[in-house]
């Protein structure tokens, strides 16, 4: 009896530490980055030089490089994880589709050092030749594909990315896609459309707004992602046009500088920096779980009967 | 999709006289099936099932949960075969040629023969219209007024014309259960079937809604075959003229106990097990 009135208390304990800890780590890095806060104030966030020596510190090279590796990685990964879940819940034989999703799954288990060691070790060469000679060479009237082909920078950082996101947005787009009712897919095939109709016309329009969430998802995963993009972007504070120029990402910004920041202004620019990566990283969550959570609890089908 | 499997022998059932009647060259019109069979993996579902339903006419499919009848009619538009690990045997003949011959292509044929399920189940990202028009489009399309023209016929033809024509431009799901079936009958006429199965398209509906869909199945009666399963006896007796009683036998698969003209089923079953059914002993 007595047992029973001390474990839920201890629980909830528990979970309130979660949330506790949660608003003392906004606290802290919140105390740490007043001198910068002050020094800076909101341009901080347009400023684009940095500069330890002069201590003057903007984030913009950063915020630009974190959208635009985001934004390739997405570009990348959501066509193949769309085109796998599809394969994956409604093509595959059972079993093969099984063996699949355990393999897709277990990529998310790699950590994120493998990743970026496989990455400057394969896929950089791969990505300077031939990626960067074919895209250079045919496509080099656009700026996107222009400036010495480095191999390290953008380009790779974007694609490491969507190898990571990859399974988190397949996993989650096929639970979505198995929330499907069979009988929208009925509905369909009935009136006379194929497979490939049925999934496109009933099965996707019916999961679309847990589909936009996966993918939001995947998004937020490929924001905050450190270790893999700083190994292979290249490490320069600049905005280039280019997807072959190394730049910087405001996660690769904090990992390849702490360690040097010497004064209290640096490091309290650098808190910054994850400051604002850790206010859109959790805006970007919040609306990912919302969207993918509305989906699989069936709001997204609204059926009346 | 047939796979050869010796159909079971020592199964009587009853079969309609007329249905060995063989009319204009020996082509029977309308839809025909013999010694039909359907699986779901290893349960069989339905066993050797001889049926004969006539152009113009409300055929009923009667019988307690679980003995099949749903499956039976599934098997007509090829809808039992998407099911992972069903199949069926025997020959299912619409106007004379089997629909699981190897050079049917089910698509084409669900185009020819329409659905309405259990349950409204209309799109819920389209629109009343888009909902009605997806059938024309997904048959090569027509845009316009053609296709508004269509729309607007289909809805007439479900009754549920009056009460949309406002709003077609809303979400079918806004619209109430008896509406939203409405809706569904819509769709399904668009694409003028000659063949209309239905699955118990009440059950989920009120008493007011569900006398909407039978009045509208009577006069949808001019124009097409329809083939209507239900659990409520009532309904049979209501909208039909032929009436199947099926059971599931011992092993579960489900028979055609019996097939007559509804009148004859209501007052006079031959089978004592269709009487015990009807008069509510047991089901």
């Amino acid at each position: 009896m007595r047992g029973d009135a001390v474990f839920p208390a201890v629980t909830f304990l528990a979970a309130l530490a979660i949330i506790a800890l949660m608003l003392l780590i906004v606290y802290q890095m919140t105390i740490v980055a007043l001198p910068s806060l002050e020094r800076f104030g909101a341009g901080f966030l347009t400023g684009t030089t940095w500069d330890a020596v002069t201590e003057e510190f903007g984030a913009l090279p950063a915020i630009f490089g974190t959208i635009v590796t985001s934004l390739l990685a997405l570009l990348i990964a959501v066509p193949l994880s769309i085109g796998a879940a599809i394969f994956l819940t409604e093509l595959a034989p059972s079993p093969v589709g099984n063996v699949v999703s355990f393999l897709v799954e277990l990529l998310a288990a790699i950590p994120s050092v493998v990743y970026g060691i496989w990455g400057l070790f394969v896929l950089v060469p791969l990505v300077r030749d031939p990626l960067q000679r074919v895209l250079g060479d045919y496509l080099g009237f656009l700026p996107l594909f222009q400036g010495p082909r480095f191999g390290v920078g953008v380009l790779s950082a974007g694609i490491i990315l969507a190898i990571m996101i990859l399974p988190l947005v397949t996993a989650t787009t096929r639970d979505i896609i198995r929330m499907v009712p069979s009988t929208q897919k009925e509905a369909m095939l009935a009136l006379g459309a194929t497979k490939w109709e049925t999934i496109w016309r009933a099965v996707l329009p019916y999961g679309r707004s847990g589909i936009v969430g996966a993918i939001i998802l995947g998004l937020g995963r490929a924001l905050g992602e450190t270790m893999a993009v700083t190994m292979v972007i290249g490490n320069a504070f600049k905005i280039s046009p280019s997807l072959f120029a190394p730049g910087q990402t405001m996660a690769s910004q904090i990992a390849s500088e702490f360690a040097e920041a010497t004064s209290d202004l640096y490091i309290s620019a650098l808190i910054e920096i994850g400051l604002v990566l850790l206010g859109i990283s959790l805006l970007v969550n919040i609306m990912a779980r919302l969207l993918v959570w509305r989906a699989t609890r069936g709001v997204g089908g609204r059926l009346k009967t | 999709m047939i796979k050869s499997s010796p159909l079971p022998t020592g199964v009587t059932v009853p079969v309609r006289d007329e249905e060995r009647k063989v009319s204009n060259g020996g082509v029977q019109e309308g839809l025909v099936s013999i010694g039909l069979n359907a699986w779901y993996g290893r349960l069989l579902a339905i066993r050797n099932i001889n049926i004969h339903f006539e152009p113009k006419h409300v055929t009923a499919i009667i019988g307690p949960s679980g003995c099949g009848k749903s499956t039976l009619i599934r098997c007509f538009n090829r809808l039992h075969e998407t099911v992972p690990g069903a199949r069926v045997s025997g020959q299912v003949l619409l106007d004379g040629k089997d629909i699981y011959s190897p050079g049917t292509d089910p698509v084409q044929l669900r185009r020819r023969i329409g659905m309405v399920f259990q349950r409204p189940n209309p799109f819920p990202t389209m629109s009343i219209f888009d909902n009605v028009a997806t059938g024309i489009k997904l048959n090569g399309g027509m845009k316009g007024s053609r296709l508004a023209e269509i729309v607007e016929r289909s809805l007439r033809h479900a009754a549920l014309w009056d009460e949309v024509k406002d709003k077609l431009r809303n979400t079918g799901t806004d619209l109430s259960g008896g509406q939203q079936q409405r809706l569904c009958i819509a769709r399904a006429l668009a694409v003028e079937p000659e063949v209309l199965l239905m699955d118990e398209p009440c059950s989920a509906l009120d008493p007011i809604a569900t006398m909407k869909i039978e009045d509208l199945i009577r006069s949808l009666r001019e124009t097409y075959m329809i083939v209507i399963v239900t659990h409520n006896m009532q309904q049979a007796a209501r909208v039909s003229d032929f009436t199947g009683f099926m059971l599931a036998a011992e092993d579960r698969a489900g028979e055609l106990i019996e097939f007559g003209p509804t009148p004859q089923m209501f007052t006079n079953p031959k089978d004592k097990r269709t009487e015990d059914y009807i008069t509510g002993r047991f089901g």
